[in-house]
């Protein structure tokens, strides 16, 4: 049955629950074929997670490979296909929790980067799982930085072959997914040399692994790179290459080809090597990086409502958790935040598409600017995610510390998203160095892609609320983020300009601005996360009270931006000390409004027990009965050897002899 | 690995230092000779055969618990062989010997030993004293439940009397009730003292403290009517086996209550304790040490984050240079530095509460607890401010470690979740901040009622003064300088002022909209936890600038005063909307903040290297592949992968259960 606690909080919603579900999903029907996918993945043994706590690093890994193996069948069962509807709702199901994830990465590498011929060649074996396949770009010594990257990969014109080394222990692969015990097959990234000459790096299709018994290849050495903070199920590994020879062929030869006489062929942009990178980039937020903020909010919420401690009011019954401003004001915000970056993450998805269709027809115009939002987002999303993700798990105390609370696997996963697919400062950077271009162009009048735009128009003036709710208004705090947005690129590219005026030279001047060019990215997209959240509550039905509760947690968010970094606004005067009152007054008003919302906000996040995978914060509360429950079952219950060597001697007077 | 050359960019960045390291080693220690002894303790355990193992992250939990088991019966043993007994000399030992994470008789140790001693009668010293001494009996102390921690009195347990029998009978009587996290509980102890409500002649007497034998001696089977466990795996303390205590009608006898204070006579007649105040000294003391702690932990996380960003080469800064070391680029030193003078702040303030509480409980003694109401609140609020910040810090240097951060290897992990709970034990950091904020209100109205009050809450006194001069705060934005540690102390006590006054003064306005005291309170609560954060802040940036004085070295202070700076300035640059908001500093002096910043990161970049091993971390203390002393961070990243368990086969079992069969079908 449901804790009362649990179930009072449900009866006084002010909105549909489905309805928003629906919305979050992009429609009723969506929902039913996500739900039908859930349903069927968790109805499977073969899936389950279970003992997942419990488990040690080859338990966990041999149970992903079962998985990743057993999913093929279930699709086959199913009628599942790579292109049908249900697809992108297998991996939520899973909870990531599956082997061969890099095996898409490879997949799409090759449909990306390779030629038709290249493609009709590999695509089918990836399909049917002949090969498995990863992708190894990151060294030991080189990360985001590609060019870097010290492989080498020199074309032999006497065999026609390419032959792969790793110079130096730096130059090793190092982290690359599936790599380690699984993959057959990865795309390496070299440098290429032909005639003595580097033409920098390239893709290469290497076999590393036997296809008939899994031995190493000759020449090749690879292996698991040993235990992180989470992803035990994967095999992150290593891999050294020495004089290992790959025919001419196997060079992804979309954009750039070596001919069999050593010509290097060049069609096409280089840029478009960037632009796998770019998508994956876009394409994690939702999985990697909104499911676990919006998981982590399920639990921590309701698990705050059945938390009872202290007294508000003397002679009554300990209060929730919940109805403490302090703690509303820790989980409120990133429940707010989850809603923004799902609605961002919508429209991103949406400028790429559109990117892509234009990108398969040879036009690269859109390039510079998904590059920028891409990085940028992706810093923003996954720094403000991962932060929200251990808010929430200190918010629920000593038990939040449990792995069966299930948030400390939801925070170590989460945060190794700030550094993967680009380090998160050096993207910032990235997309502050187009936003100074575009400033630069704007100011001489010149075109800008869309997304800044704002940047042309310098407005001056004060923020003109008169009161508290004043700053309810989306267009108030929509043009505070702007303003700020504009002043620290517009103050910023003045002091690059200053700088190199005075003799810095261009380099020197911009790593001496590289503080203040993370402070702009980060507002750019600030400000347009805010803006895109109130013009999508502007489009939102008015029915069944959507509309108004999207409506609080857009105010939420943006007055939490401002509550949070005050100093920003103020600097120049735009909001002025008597109005940052009036804002903090707003925010500490509008905690009090969504707290009522607050389970069924999290409720229609719709995650079953099954995913949450959490004693905290299972929909039916019975928090305690359950981590009581699950405790028993952990292996340290099982009678330790530790006991008859170590204790018993030791409480038997060995030494009391001493 | 064998022995090889320190890395090149190490040794140049070791050589250009401007001042001897040793030297800021011995003013962390507390002079010479307490370096000389913490080295002589630490020879001892690194050369001795028995505490060395397996590198833990490649071991299970169990077996991470067994070698602990293990390490932790033979340091007591040789500590008794070596004579070593004082307090400090102790945990330095224990933390050489477990490299700074817990272990299953930290309670036994900490606070069941000490606790006998204070709260025992000396018949039950008798008892209890000498087998627990010699480990016939191992304890843990069992106050938290599932439904309670922080919040003392919501404790569920009960202990009623039966004056027929002379016993206690202990329940739990609900889920909530079950006792749960003690470490040391689920497997190791066979005793337990136990915090329950006092229940005789029909009522209720309150938390009282039981010593209870959970597990049968010889056998160390559960003894009948208890249940206990471990309580599963957590995010860190692998080798703690922190417990659940489930007791069910379980009698111990009336001589078995903690009865130095309060006593219950064998009729069941409930004698009161004198006075409680001391149990204050107590938990100023364990407070005392998670500060400490909090400096600690950052320092080895820093430790790591530069050394290996002195190691690290990527991109470029100049086109045509080679690649840099990471640590010349703004953002990381911008990363790092904040980090590395915020470790060396909270040392200065770790010591600072050390050296007060002894001050302090020499008064105890003779009678003098004055003191003791500010100490205990602040240092509740220095204990969550510095374990938040810390907390946040040292996931800072992982991350400005990147992907490599993020592997074990790279130790700061390890870190990270031994250290992250202490936000939460011994006083949810929320809860402490508004016990601060609870003391700042009571100064703020003893102020505004015409007294004076004293200690690190005086500037309060001037709050009354200003209102007289309404220009008097816009007027002192002027006479910051911001080059000046004394004159920055001024402005962080003047936003304290300001908070401390504005929480107040919302405080006051709630409570005339005639709202209970309790929702005031409530309703109120983010800003009072802002205004003990600024109290906090300022009394770190006060004493770490008092700190300067004590230096006699002319370049070490010359280097602590850079700290000292940064640390003041950066936190006026997070801050800039306090600052700006009350008008104590401008617009323009703010941009000067910010630039005198980036300044500094460019004065203290050339002793960086020099400032951690200052700290004199250990490699084998430390832990990490990227943070050795010799700088060869690939070649032993490759080392140690090699021993992973998933590379134990050179085929893994995987292909020939799953791989193979699917192969084969497709």
């Amino acid at each position: 049955s449901v804790n009362p606690d649990l179930a009072s909080e449900r009866q006084i919603a002010s909105f549909s629950v489905e309805k928003l579900t629906a919305l979050l999903d992009g429609s009723a029907e969506q929902t039913r074929i996500r739900r039908a996918v859930v349903e069927a993945i968790e109805s499977d043994p073969v899936f389950s997670r279970e003992n997942q706590y419990f488990q040690t690093q080859n338990e966990r890994y041999e149970s992903a490979v079962r998985k990743a193996v057993h999913l093929q069948k279930k699709m086959h069962e199913m009628g599942w296909t790579e292109n049908g509807p249900e697809y992108k709702y297998i991996y939520r199901a899973l909870s990531g929790d599956v082997a061969f994830l890099l095996h898409r990465v490879f997949m799409r590498s090759i449909s990306v980067l390779g030629s038709d011929k290249q493609i009709a060649k590999w695509i089918p074996l990836a399909t049917q799982h002949k090969l498995i396949g990863s992708y190894a770009q990151t060294e030991l010594g080189h990360g985001t930085y590609l060019q870097g990257l010290e492989t080498t990969a020199v074309f032999d014109i006497a065999t026609q072959e390419f032959i792969l080394n790793t110079p130096k222990i730096s130059a090793m692969k190092w982290w690359p997914g599936d790599m380690g015990r699984s993959a057959t097959h990865t795309v390496v990234f070299a440098q290429l040399y032909v005639h003595g000459k580097c033409y920098g790096i390239h893709p290469f299709i290497v076999q590393i692994r036997s296809l008939q018994d899994h031995s190493l290849c000759p020449g090749v050495t690879a292996g698991d790179i040993g235990p992180k903070m989470n992803f035990e199920h994967i095999d992150n590994g290593y891999l050294l290459l020495k004089n290992v020879r790959i025919p001419r062929e196997n060079m992804l030869s979309k954009f750039c080809e070596v001919q069999p006489d050593g010509t290097y062929v060049k069609q096409g942009s280089q840029k478009i090597n960037y632009f796998t990178m770019t998508t994956v980039r876009i394409s994690l937020i939702s999985d990697e990086v909104l499911t676990p903020l919006m998981k982590a909010c399920t639990i921590a919420i309701r698990y705050s409502v059945v938390r009872r401690q202290s007294k508000l009011k003397p002679g009554e019954q300990e209060a929730k958790i919940l109805d403490y401003q302090t703690q509303q004001e820790k989980l409120l915000p990133q429940l707010a935040a989850a809603y923004a970056f799902h609605f961002i993450d919508d429209y991103l998805q949406e400028l790429f598409n559109r990117g892509y269709r234009e990108i398969q027809k040879k036009n690269f115009d859109m390039l510079p600017e998904l590059h920028a939002l891409s990085s940028g987002f992706k810093a923003m999303i996954t720094q403000h995610c991962t932060a929200g993700v251990e808010i929430c798990l200190r918010a629920c105390g000593g038990h939040g510390y449990s792995l069966l609370s299930g948030l400390p696997s939801l925070y170590t996963k989460i945060l190794a998203s700030c550094i993967y697919e680009g380090e998160n400062t050096i993207l910032l950077l990235q997309a502050a160095r187009f936003l100074i271009k575009c400033f630069m162009a704007a100011s001489a009048g010149q075109p800008v892609p869309l997304s800044a735009t704002y940047l042309a128009a310098v407005k001056h003036g004060k923020c003109p609320a008169k009161n508290k709710l004043d700053f309810l208004s989306p267009d108030i705090y929509t043009e505070a983020y702007q303003h700020v947005a504009v002043r620290l690129t517009s103050s910023t590219a003045a002091k690059l300009q200053d700088l190199i005026q005075s003799g810095v030279k261009k380099h020197d001047a911009w790593n001496q601005c590289t503080v203040q060019l993370v402070q702009a990215a980060k507002a750019h997209c600030h400000y347009i996360a805010v803006k895109n959240f109130a013009e999508t509550v502007e489009k939102l039905e008015t029915k069944a009270g959507i509309q108004k509760i999207m409506k609080h947690l857009c105010d939420l968010f943006a007055l939490h931006g401002i509550f949070s970094n005050t100093g920003a606004f103020l600097h120049d005067g735009y909001i002025s000390a008597a109005q940052m009152d009036m804002v903090t007054a707003s925010y500490l008003d509008l905690l009090a409004v969504i707290r009522k919302d607050a389970v069924p906000l999290v409720d229609a996040f719709d995650f079953t027990d099954k995913s949450l995978n959490s004693a905290l914060g299972s929909y039916d509360g019975q928090v305690y009965q359950r981590l009581y429950k699950w405790a028993q079952k952990s292996p340290t219950n099982q009678m330790s050897p530790a006991y008859e060597r170590y204790l018993k001697p030791l409480l038997h007077n060995t030494l009391s002899k001493l | 690995a064998a022995a090889m050359a320190v890395n090149a960019d190490l040794q140049r960045e070791r050589a250009a230092a401007t001042f001897q390291p040793e030297l800021l080693t011995h003013i962390l220690d507390g002079g010479a000779e307490r370096t000389r002894r913490r080295k002589e303790i630490e020879a001892l355990v690194l050369n001795d055969p028995d505490f060395q193992h397996e590198d833990l992250n490649f071991l299970s939990r169990s077996q991470r618990y067994e070698q602990a088991i293990r390490k932790s019966s033979l340091m007591v043993m040789k500590l008794r062989e070596y004579g070593i007994a004082d307090p400090e000399e102790i945990y330095w030992f224990k933390s050489f010997v477990h490299r700074g994470r817990p272990e299953p008789l930290d309670l036994h140790l900490g606070m069941f030993l000490p606790t006998l001693l204070t709260q025992a009668t000396p018949e039950q010293q008798d008892r209890f004293f000498m087998p627990a001494w010699n480990l016939e009996i191992i304890g843990t102390y069992a106050q938290t439940e599932m439904g309670h921690g922080t919040h003392l009195r919501g404790l569920e347990t009960t202990a009623t009397y039966d004056p027929s029998t002379q016993e206690f009978i202990l329940n739990s009587p609900t889920v909530t009730s079950i006792k749960w996290w003690p470490g040391g509980l689920g497997k190791t102890s066979n005793h337990a003292i136990v915090l329950a409500q006092l229940y005789t002649q029909g009522q209720c007497k309150g938390l009282h403290a039981f010593i209870v034998p959970i597990r049968q001696l010889g056998t160390h089977e559960p003894l009948p009517g208890i249940t206990v466990g471990d309580i599963g795996p957590k995010f860190g303390y692998d080798e703690m086996d922190n417990g659940y205590l489930k007791m069910d009608n379980f009698r111990i006898p009336r001589e078995n209550m903690l009865m130095k204070y309060a006593q219950v006579e064998p009729d069941g007649t409930y004698v009161k304790p004198v006075s409680d105040k001391l149990t204050y000294g107590t938990m100023v003391f364990i407070r005392s040490f998670i500060v400490g702690d909090s400096a600690r932990s950052l320092s080895r996380a820093c430790t790591i984050a530069i050394r290996y960003s002195a190691v690290r080469h990527q991109s470029e800064l100049k086109p045509g240079e080679p690649e840099p070391q990471i640590l010349d680029y703004q953002t990381q030193q911008y990363k790092l530095f904040p980090l590395l003078a915020t470790a060396y702040a909270f040392h200065f303030v770790g010591a600072y509460i050390k050296d007060t509480y002894h001050r302090i409980s020499g008064d105890i003694s003779t009678g003098d607890l004055s003191e003791l109401p500010e100490l205990h609140a602040l240092t509740a609020g220095l204990k969550a401010f510095t374990s938040w910040t810390a907390n946040s810090g040292i996931e800072e240097c992982r991350m400005a470690c990147g992907g490599h951060g993020y592997s074990r290897c790279s130790g700061i992990p390890d870190i990270y979740v031994t250290f992250t709970p202490s936000c939460t034990y011994e006083g949810e950091n929320t809860v402490m901040m508004l016990q601060t904020a609870r003391f700042l209100m009571k100064s703020y109205t003893q102020v505004t009622s015409g007294q004076q009050v004293t200690g690190m809450v005086s500037y309060l006194n001037d709050l009354s003064r200003q209102r007289i001069q309404p220009q008097h705060v816009a007027a002192r934005a002027v006479t910051v300088r911001i080059n000046d540690p004394t004159s920055l102390v001024e402005a962080y006590k003047s936003r304290a002022a300001r908070l401390v006054e504005s929480a107040a003064k919302n405080l006051q306005a709630e409570l005339n909209h005639r709202k209970s005291k309790e929702d005031a309170w409530n309703r109120t609560s983010v800003d009072l936890v802002r205004a003990s954060e600024a109290h906090c802040h300022y009394v770190i940036v006060k004493l770490f600038t008092a700190k300067l004085a004590e230096v006699s070295d002319a370049a070490v202070r010359a280097v602590l005063t850079d700290l000292c700076l940064l640390y003041a300035l950066f936190g006026i640059s997070k801050n800039t909307g306090d600052f700006l908001q009350a008008g104590i500093l401008t617009s323009a002096q703010i941009t000067q903040v910010n630039q005198h910043v980036k300044e500094l990161l460019a004065v203290i970049r050339p002793n960086a290297v020099a400032l951690v091993d200052s700290f004199d971390f250990h490699d084998v203390h430390l832990g990490s592949v990227l943070g050795r002393y010799d700088g060869n961070v690939y070649e032993n990243m490759f080392e140690w992968a090699k021993k992973s368990p998933l590379n134990k086969t050179q085929v893994h079992e995987s292909f020939h259960k799953h791989l193979k069969p699917m192969q084969a079908k497709l």
